[in-house]
This record gives structure tokens, C-alpha cells and sequence, in this order.
């Protein structure tokens, strides 16, 4: 099974990454695009095959590690392989 | 005065932190390396600057799941004195030992100057030499200094006193203009609520002789130095 864990800057926490992404893009014309927020992605895999238990885990490991919950949210997400 | 000076692959203010309390101030150092789960029996912990792990995932965020970090959780919690710099206060926040977090510099730059800082509280072990009315400069240099927290954690911290330093201007205004990056309520450094950890952006440990041309980062380490004749060990 493959482990996605999606991690994203709180909604409020200001994100000055995002904005200079923003301002080149909207400079290369894409004006239509805005609101850009910078995250991460974090891939992994294991070899256990209760798709509950290892979503609790790498819940546990996202909570603990992989995200810092003051400033940012995560969502798990779990693949077949 | 024993202090002891963690290590992690990547710091590199270490050396600094060890030359002037060894060389400067005439105390005792010893560097600890960041697996190594005995303290040497310390008064004072330092973290030091650098870039903890190459910053990997987020500042600070390897560092504090080291087997030295979960000693000086217990270290902290028997009420020793923690000081956090620059990189080791961003190890404070991400072990949970201090509220908040460091976000990247509004400007997105890597800033490398002095600031001057207003001293909020004088009642601590790190602050008893510091005056409430004369102005500290002290150099910064991080790009990821800009602290956040949620509001009741500052309303919190507000209302305990335990904003220790905040920048301000050359008179001592705190204005946005002396906000260098974009910390919530120009906050430079701050205290738990026992008031033994303090973490804090700016180095003082960098103005500690006149060869460099500043010499006020000294008053941290004498107020510890204070702190220490007047009980002993912590």
C-alpha cells in the first residue's frame, strides 16, 4: 500500500511563499488563478495490509511528525499499490 | 556555571555559544552531541543557531525527536534553565516546550542584521541584568523567524508577561517599520510560563565581545550568571 500524506498551512496563517508564486504567475499572465497556498506532499509505503489500521498509524505519524498542527492541517490518503 | 551545548548535524552557532561562555565569560562548556542522552549534569542548556538536520520538513522538527531534546524535556520540567537561540528556539516550539511557531519571513529573505530589542520582562533568570528602558541591539539572521501563534495563545502570553523581547527602533518605538519578519506582535522571544525556557531569534551570544563591535548580548549570560550565584545550581 502507498501513503499519501497532504500537509497545508492553516487557513489564516499568512503564507508569503504563496503570495510570490501568486505575483509571478499572475505576471505571466494568468490572471485568472489567485488565493495560491503553498504544501506539502509526502509519499511512503508499507507492506501491512489492514488499510484501517495503517490509516490510523500514519494518522498518528502525520499528528505527531509529519505536520506541526499549530500552523498546519493534514489529510492521509492511502493507495493500492 | 555549567552549560551544556547540543549539537545536532547542522548547527553552526555551537562554536559560538562555547567560545564565549568558555572564552568570554571564563564558565564551564561541553557540547553535547545530539544522540548522546546524558546532559553532563548542566545549570544551563543551550540550543543553539544553525540549520538543525538542513531544516528538512520544518525548522527545528528532526531536532526535537533527538534522544538529547527528550532529556532536556526532563531537564526543563525539573526546572532547569533552557536557552533556546535562533534555530534552538524554533526546536523549543516544535517540541512543544514553547507555544507557537516560526513561519517563514514575511519578505521571504534570509535577513542578517542587528535589531534592537525592547526587554518586556526583567524578572527572569535570563533578563535580571537587562533594564526595562535601555534597549538591547543584537544581531539576527534567519529566514524563518517570523512567530506565530493562535490568538488565545497570545492573548495568553500577553497577559502572563511572558513576551521577553520584542523589536523595536532605535527610540524604542515598536512599530511595524522595526518588525523585521512579520512576528505577531514584533515578538523576538518569549518565556514558559515557569519562566526557566526562554527561545529567541536574535543571538545574543554574537555580542558578547568589543573586537565585534557590540557588546550587549553579555547581559543575557551575566543575568544567568547572576541567576546562578544568587541559588546555586537551578
Amino acid at each position: 500500500m502507498k501513503v499519501k500524506v497532504i500537509v497545508r498551512l492553516k487557513k489564516g496563517v499568512l503564507d508569503p511563499q504563496g503570495k510570490a508564486i501568486e505575483k509571478t504567475a499572475v505576471k505571466q499572465g494568468f490572471r485568472e488563478f489567485n488565493n495560491f497556498r503553498l504544501g506539502k506532499i509526502i509519499e511512503f509505503q508499507t507492506d501491512e495490509t489492514d488499510r484501517k489500521a495503517v490509516l490510523e498509524k500514519a494518522e498518528q505519524l502525520a499528528d505527531k511528525f509529519l505536520a506541526n498542527t499549530v500552523i498546519e492541517n493534514y489529510e492521509v490518503q492511502i493507495e493500492d499499490a | 556555571m555549567r552549560f551544556s551545548i547540543l549539537v545536532f548535524p547542522g548547527s553552526n552557532c555551537d562554536y559560538d555559544a562555547y567560545h564565549s561562555i568558555r572564552h568570554v565569560l571564563g564558565q564551564d562548556a561541553e557540547f553535547i552531541w545530539h544522540e548522546e542522552t546524558d546532559l553532563k549534569n548542566p545549570d544551563c542548556v543551550i540550543l543553539p543557531g544553525g540549520f538543525s538536520y538542513g531544516d528538512y520538513l520544518r525548522c527545528g522538527a528532526m531536532a526535537s525527536f533527538s534522544p538529547a531534546m527528550e532529556r532536556v524535556k526532563s531537564f526543563a520540567n525539573d526546572g532547569g534553565l533552557v536557552l533556546g537561540i535562533c534555530n534552538g528556539f524554533q526546536v523549543l516550539t516544535e517540541t512543544g516546550m514553547l507555544p507557537g511557531a516560526l513561519l517563514r519571513n514575511r519578505s521571504l529573505s534570509f535577513i542578517c542584521r542587528d535589531v534592537f530589542l525592547k526587554t518586556e520582562n526583567t524578572h527572569l533568570p535570563f533578563t535580571n541584568r537587562l533594564d526595562k528602558d535601555r534597549l538591547i541591539r543584537i544581531p539576527i539572521a534567519h529566514a524563518e523567524g517570523n512567530y506565530f501563534c493562535d490568538p488565545e495563545t497570545l492573548d495568553e502570553l500577553e497577559r502572563e508577561n511572558r513576551v521577553v523581547f520584542r523589536y523595536c527602533d532605535r527610540k524604542g518605538n515598536v512599530t511595524e517599520e522595526a518588525n523585521p519578519n512579520g512576528s505577531l506582535n514584533n515578538i523576538a522571544g518569549i518565556t514558559n510560563r515557569e519562566g526557566n525556557v526562554l527561545g529567541m531569534m536574535p543571538h545574543p551570544e554574537r555580542a558578547m565581545e568589543s573586537i565585534v563591535g557590540n557588546t550587549d548580548g553579555m547581559r543575557v549570560f551575566q543575568s544567568l550568571l547572576a541567576q546562578f550565584q544568587k541559588t546555586g545550581a537551578y
